[in-house]
C-alpha cells in the first residue's frame, strides 16, 4: 500500500536589506515604455494600463490564502525583474540558429506544420506550412495578430478565458505580457500535422511574459505544442515567467495542447490556463512541469457546451529544491459533458510537489462524467507530495470518481526485478520510467513523448 | 563440475518470529528435489530467504553456493551467480514492458557470468535484440505462449496461469544453476500445470538444479524428483528418495504431525 512521506523541510532564507525598486521594473513608465516599443494598437495598451489597474487592487497572495498555503513567494524579488530589455531582435533562420542547449527539444524535427521561436520577448522566427496558409490559418506572433486582425483577437484575448483580474498574475501579465502566440484555424479545417511555438530566454536575467491564443473555429482540428525553457542555475540571480494560456474550442472543434515547460532553476513561474469548450468539442491537454525553481499552474477546463469533453494528462519530475504547484479545475458547467485527468509526478531530493484538483458539476450539467487520478512517487525521504482533490457536486445524475495516492517505490517491486539479476538502480529506474508510461502513452505527438522519456532519465541519473 | 548449493543449519527470523529453525538442504546442479510441508511449515520463507528479500532476517546458519557466501550477497548479485526463484506470486508492475524488462534481466545475468564477477553493471550494454528475440521467441514456443504476450507490462492483468508461464519463462531466459519454485503449481488447472511441467522438465538437465516447493502432490505427477524432503515447523524431518511421495500420500500431513510435531493445543 502507498503511504504518505511526509518530512518538513525548512529552507533558510537570508536576505539583505530591501533592495530599493529597480527603476526598470514594473510600474507605469515601464508599462508605457513597453508598449511604445511593442507599437501597440490603442485598445492593446488601454488594457495594459487596466490590468496595471488590478495588479494595484488585487493584494498579492500570501500563505495565509488557501489556495497559496503550501506555497511560500515571499523569496521572490518582484521588484528587481526587469519585465522588457527592447533589443533589436536578429531573426533566426530555424532552430539551428538557436543556442545548443535549446536545440533538445520537441519541434524542428521537420514534420510540422508550423514552427514560432520566441526570444525573450520577441519573435526570431515564424515558418507556417503553405498548406495551412492556404487553407486560412493563421499562426503568428500575438502582436503582429493584434494589429493586422484586431476583431479576432480584440474578442478574444483575456476577455472570457483568462479575465485580466483572473488573478494578481494574471493581472501582472496583462500589463506586461510580450511575445505571445496566435494561432487561429478556420471552421472545418483539419491541420494535421503538429504546430510548435518555442520560447527560451538568451540570458538568466532575461524573464518572459509570454501568451498562447488559440481559437479553434467549428469543426477544426488541430494539434499545437508550446514549449518554454531557459538555462539558470539554482543559484543565479531571480528570473521569473508570468504567462497565460486561453484556449477557445468552438463548437464540434478538436484541440490537442502539449504544454511542456523546461524553465531554469531561477525561474520563478506563474502560469493562468484556461479552455472554453463549447458543445461537442474535445480538448486533449497534456501537461509536462520539469524546470523552474518555483511553479504556480491554475488550469480550467470550461465545459460550457453539452457533450464537451476535455482530457488531461500530467507529467511532473522534479528534483532539487524544485517546488511545483498545479490546479486544476474541471469545470462542469452543461450536461452530457465528461472530463478525465491524470495527472502523475515523481519527486527526488528535496523536491515538492502540491496539486489542488477540483471537480465542480454545476446543477445545469447533468449526465455528465468527471473522472481525477493523482499518483505521486516520492524517490527520496526528503520529497513530498501533497495533494488535495476537491469535488463540488450540484447536480444529482453525474458520475464522478477521484483518487490521489502518493508514496515510495514499493520494496516488492523492487526486490522482485533486483532477483532477476538487476542492480537497485536500474530497477528502480525501470520502475519510474514504468510509472510515466501510461501517462507518456497518451500523448499523441512522438516527439514530446521522447522528449519527456530522455527527461526522465536525464533526471533520474542526474 | 556441476554448481551446489548448500544450506546448513539455517535459521531465519520475520518479524521477530523464529520460522526456520535449522534447515539443512544440498542441492546439485542435473537434480531435482521436492520440499514438501504443510502450511505454516516455513517453505517460502526458505524460498525468499534464499533469494535474498530483505525482511527475512538470517539469525544463523550458512547458505553457499559453490562454496560461496550467498548470505552477503543482495538479491540481485544472487541472480546474477545463477539463483533464481520462481514466485509464487509475481508482483505486477504496470508500465515495466515485459519484453523490455526480460532483455535487460538477460543483459545483466550473461555479463556477469561471462566476466564471472557477479558484480552490478548498471546500465550496461544490453544484448543484441536479434540474438534476445531468437532466445525469447523460442522458450516463448516451449512455454505455449504468444508472442504478444511480451509486449503488455510486467505481470500485469495476468491470470494465474499466465503469471506462473511468465516466472518460468524468465528462467528458461535466465538460465540459472539452481531454481527455487515456490508453489509453482498452486492456482494452475490441468493444461497449464502439464504446460508449466514440461518447460521445467525441459529445463531441468544437466545444467539446472530444481528446489520444487509444493504442498500438494499433484505437481509430482508431471516432475520426478530425484529426491524428496518434508519441511515441519521449521526443520526438515524426512529426506528420501521419489518413494516417500507415497508414503505422503498414503498417510498425509497428520503423520509428519504426529510423528515430528509437538502437541498442539486446540
Amino acid at each position: 500500500m502507498a503511504t504518505s512521506v511526509r518530512t518538513v523541510t525548512r529552507r533558510i532564507i537570508t536576505t539583505a536589506a530591501p533592495a530599493a525598486d529597480r527603476p526598470d521594473s514594473f510600474n507605469p513608465e515601464t508599462l508605457e515604455r513597453l508598449s511604445a516599443w511593442k507599437q501597440d494598437p490603442e485598445w492593446v495598451r488601454e488594457k495594459r494600463r487596466l490590468a496595471w489597474r488590478f495588479y494595484g487592487e488585487i493584494p498579492m497572495p500570501t500563505t495565509n490564502d488557501e489556495e497559496w498555503r503550501r506555497t511560500d513567494i515571499r523569496p521572490l524579488r518582484l521588484n528587481q525583474i526587469v519585465p522588457f530589455t527592447p533589443d533589436t531582435p536578429t531573426p533566426l533562420g530555424g532552430l539551428r540558429d538557436t543556442p545548443r542547449w535549446v536545440q533538445d527539444t520537441t519541434a524542428g524535427g521537420g514534420d510540422e506544420a508550423g514552427l514560432l521561436i520566441h526570444r525573450d520577448a520577441s519573435l526570431a522566427h515564424a515558418s507556417l506550412s503553405a498548406e495551412a496558409r492556404s487553407r486560412g490559418v493563421i499562426f503568428t506572433d500575438l502582436d503582429s495578430a493584434a494589429r493586422q486582425y484586431p476583431d479576432l483577437v480584440m474578442s478574444h484575448f483575456m476577455t472570457e478565458a483568462v479575465p485580466l483580474d483572473a488573478s494578481k498574475f494574471a493581472a501582472l501579465h496583462g500589463a506586461f505580457w510580450t511575445g505571445g502566440t496566435f494561432l487561429y484555424v478556420p471552421k472545418n479545417v483539419e491541420v494535421s500535422l503538429p504546430l510548435y511555438s518555442l520560447t527560451y530566454l538568451s540570458g538568466v536575467e532575461r524573464n518572459s511574459f509570454g501568451h498562447v491564443l488559440i481559437v479553434a473555429d467549428e469543426g477544426s482540428a488541430v494539434t499545437f505544442v508550446n514549449e518554454q525553457l531557459s538555462n539558470g542555475a539554482e543559484d543565479a540571480a531571480q528570473a521569473m515567467h508570468a504567462g497565460a494560456v486561453e484556449l477557445y474550442l468552438k463548437a464540434g472543434s478538436l484541440v490537442r495542447y502539449v504544454g511542456l515547460q523546461d524553465w531554469g532553476r531561477n525561474l520563478w513561474n506563474f502560469s493562468v490556463e484556461r479552455a472554453i469548450l463549447e458543445r461537442d468539442s474535445v480538448l486533449q491537454w497534456y501537461i509536462g512541469a520539469l524546470g523552474s525553481q518555483l511553479t504556480k499552474a491554475n488550469m480550467e477546463v470550461a465545459l460550457k457546451g453539452p457533450g464537451a469533453r476535455a482530457e488531461m494528462v500530467g507529467f511532473l519530475f522534479a528534483d532539487g529544491h524544485q517546488h511545483l504547484d498545479h490546479h486544476t479545475y474541471q469545470n462542469h458547467l452543461s450536461g452530457l459533458t465528461g472530463s478525465d485527468l491524470l495527472f502523475k509526478g515523481a519527486l527526488r531530493d528535496r523536491a515538492r510537489s502540491v496539486y489542488h484538483g477540483l471537480i465542480r458539476i454545476h446543477k445545469a450539467a447533468q449526465r455528465s462524467d468527471a473522472y481525477q487520478v493523482n499518483r505521486n512517487l516520492l524517490l527520496s525521504k526528503q520529497a513530498r507530495a501533497d495533494s488535495i482533490p476537491g469535488l463540488e457536486i450540484e447536480a444529482n445524475d453525474v458520475r464522478c470518481t477521484h483518487g490521489a495516492t502518493a508514496g515510495p517505490v514499493e520494496e516488492e517491486h523492487l526486490f522482485y526485478l533486483m532477483s532477476r539479476g538487476l542492480p537497485r538502480h536500474e530497477a528502480e529506474r525501470l520502475i519510474v520510467d514504468g510509472f510515466f508510461d501510461e501517462v507518456l502513452q497518451r500523448i499523441p505527438v512522438e516527439r514530446v513523448q521522447e522528449r519527456l522519456r530522455a527527461s526522465v532519465i536525464r533526471k533520474f541519473e542526474a | 563440475m556441476g554448481s551446489e548449493l548448500v544450506v546448513r543449519d539455517l535459521h531465519v527470523n520475520v518479524e521477530g518470529k523464529e520460522i526456520l529453525k535449522g534447515v539443512n538442504l544440498q542441492v546439485r546442479q542435473g537434480e531435482v528435489h521436492a520440499l514438501m510441508g504443510p502450511n505454516g511449515s516455513g517453505k517460502s520463507t526458505l524460498a525468499y530467504t534464499l533469494a535474498g528479500h530483505p525482511k527475512y532476517e538470517v539469525t544463523d546458519g550458512e547458505v553457499l553456493l559453490d562454496g560461496e557466501n550467498l548470505l552477503e550477497m543482495g538479491a540481485d548479485e544472487r541472480a546474477r551467480k545463477g539463483i533464481f526463484l520462481a514466485f509464487q506470486y509475481p508482483t505486477a508492475i504496470p508500465g515495466v514492458n515485459m519484453a523490455n524488462f526480460l532483455r535487460t534481466a538477460v543483459s545483466r545475468v550473461r555479463a556477469a557470468q561471462s566476466d564471472n564477477a557477479g558484480s552490478a553493471r548498471d546500465g550496461g550494454e544490453l544484448i543484441p535484440m536479434r540474438e534476445f528475440r531468437k532466445e525469447l521467441n523460442s522458450s516463448l514456443s516451449m512455454l505455449k505462449m504468444e508472442s504478444d504476450f511480451v509486449r503488455r507490462y510486467l505481470n500485469d492483468g495476468f491470470s494465474g496461469g499466465e503469471k506462473k508461464r511468465a516466472e518460468i519463462l524468465q528462467m528458461a531466459l535466465l538460465r540459472p544453476k539452481i531454481a527455487i519454485l515456490d508453489e509453482t503449481d498452486s492456482g494452475l488447472d490441468i493444461d497449464a500445470l502439464r504446460v508449466v511441467s514440461e518447460g521445467v522438465n525441459a529445463l531441468s538437465g544437466t545444467n539446472l538444479g530444481v528446489l520444487l516447493i509444493t504442498h500438494y502432490q499433484r505437481i509430482l505427477n508431471y516432475i520426478k524428483p530425484n529426491f524428496i524432503h518434508i519441511l515441519f515447523n521449521g526443520r526438515v524431518v524426512v529426506s528420501g528418495g521419489p518413494e516417500l511421495a507415497s508414503v505422503l500420500e498414503e498417510k498425509g500431513y497428520d503423520w509428519v504431525r504426529t510423528e515430528f510435531g509437538e502437541p498442539v493445543a486446540g
